[in-house]
């Protein structure tokens, strides 16, 4: 059984439809990298996922459980679906520590004392563990989203959803944020990237999905599809961004 | 038989005064109180309540707060439901003053940007874990200056209070100004006690909007 399952999801805002129609299956421990041109539907798709943005028809499952059911416990459903935003959305009032343990704490009752030591344990699978106490402020642009990962990580999700986590990154920071990608990815977690790091799609996605116009155009095994592209859209789309 | 305006009135003032802190501090805790649930009210995701509260603030804010005294203080016991002035004025102030801390505190929430409320929802914090760990926190920062600023407005505002006879900082003075024919040398003496108390706030809120916009 797939751990996330799309059935023919539509969504509008207003009258434009952004999302047309819209299935895709992913499997545990896969690493999807949705591409596509700015508009395509993509980012709303994976904020669909964790029931940031509701639909108007279809149906998404993550792990069996209906995400568009008014019945589903988002809160529990959130608990399992991780997600990392292109402007990194640290809380700018707590520590680095704070910042990580206030979801352990408050919706999963861990004691203090043991979620610090998470804190602590995730902060040194990103690298920063000498930032535990350190505030957002402080720390460059890579470092925050690193931090957002480990803040992800910490509440131990089935599938993590990063959207263009590496966007708002000055160049030279891309490369830190991409290692920790990898690691994560390593790991073994099932994992959705909207991005446009056709490299990391390359070399860690199993699968590319490219949208277009609000809907899944093309995909495939991810070294085959950006290797040779079928449709005239990733064609033009991927020598678009290659050069 | 005509007094002096003595030292002894001068004290009867700074007595008085106590009356004009003490009508500010229970109604700013009214106001603050019915403020924090008009504020709430106005971003909740329940948009008859966000009308109800906006139309409450609307009507508030269009009206003097002269005419919510003298309808409490005169209206209500039409009614049959007798007020006392300091009762009267508690209430007003109240009704005023929340109208405005509604207003003010819901700017305060609305100024952090949604994506802090989507970070706290996709950690599975619920609505209100959202605003209690994560909106709050960040608003009060915003919402310091100008609720001591509003603080100001009503310790000043409160010598409204005397046209229903309340007698506080306003009212003594009138007092004193009509049994010593000293109105000048009294309310310059009365306008120097509000000063003495508008003063020092109107600075804490300086420096606080200082600081806040340094730690920023």
């Amino acid at each position: 059984m797939s751990l996330v399952e799309i059935h023919g999801i539509s969504k509008s805002y207003g009258s434009v439809q952004v999302l047309k129609d819209v299935s895709l299956d992913i499997a545990r421990g896969e690493v999807v990298a949705v591409i596509g041109r700015s508009g395509s539907g993509k980012s709303t798709m994976l904020r669909c996922i964790n029931g940031l943005e509701p639909i108007q028809a279809g149906s998404i499952r993550v792990d069996g459980v209906q995400v568009n059911d008014p019945a589903t416990n988002l809160r529990k459903l959130r608990q399992e679906v991780g997600i990392v935003f292109q402007s990194f959305n640290l809380f700018p009032h707590l520590s680095v520590s704070d910042n990580i343990t206030l979801a352990p704490r408050v919706v999963k009752k861990q004691p203090p004392a043991a979620a610090r030591e998470v804190a602590r344990e995730v902060l040194r699978r990103v690298g920063l563990e000498d930032k535990l106490d350190a505030f957002p402020a402080q720390l460059s642009g890579g470092q925050q989203q690193r931090v957002a990962i480990a803040r992800s990580l910490a509440m131990r999700p089935k599938v993590m959803l990063f959207d263009e986590v590496t966007s708002a990154l000055d160049p030279e920071l891309t490369g830190e944020v991409l290692k920790v990608l990898e690691s994560v990815a390593q790991e073994g977690m099932t994992m959705i990237l909207v991005t446009h790091e056709m490299g990391f799609a390359r070399r860690f996605g199993s699968r590319v999905v490219f949208m277009h116009e609000g809907r899944v155009h093309e995909e495939g095994q991810a070294a085959a599809v950006l290797a040779a592209p079928k449709t005239p859209e990733l064609q033009t789309f991927l020598s678009a961004v290659l050069h | 038989m005509i007094r002096t305006f003595s030292f002894i009135d001068v004290m009867y003032l700074v007595a008085a005064a106590r009356w004009t802190l003490a009508l500010t501090v229970t109604a700013f805790a009214g106001s603050a109180v019915l403020g924090l649930a008009l504020a709430l009210a106005r971003i909740a995701p329940v948009a008859p309540l966000r009308w109800i509260t906006a139309a409450y603030i609307h009507v508030v804010q269009g009206t003097p707060l002269l005419v919510w005294l003298f309808l409490i203080f005169f209206g209500l016991p039409l009614t049959g439901i007798s007020v006392n002035p300091w009762i009267a004025a508690a209430v007003a102030f109240s009704i005023y003053g929340s109208a405005f801390l509604g207003e003010i505190w819901r700017g305060a929430l609305i100024s952090i940007a949604r994506t802090q409320w989507e970070a706290g929802a996709s950690l599975g914090l619920s609505l209100y874990e959202q605003l209690r760990h994560v909106i709050v926190p960040q608003s009060i920062r915003v919402a310091i200056p100008p609720t001591v600023g509003f603080l100001v407005q009503l310790i000043k505002n409160t010598s409204l209070a005397a046209t229903i006879g309340f007698v506080e900082l306003t009212r003594e003075g009138q007092l004193t100004a009509a049994g010593t024919y000293k109105p000048f040398a009294v309310y310059i003496t009365v306008a120097a006690i509000y000063f003495a108390m508008c003063f020092p706030l109107t600075q804490w809120s300086r420096s606080l909007e200082r600081k806040l916009d340094v730690a920023r």
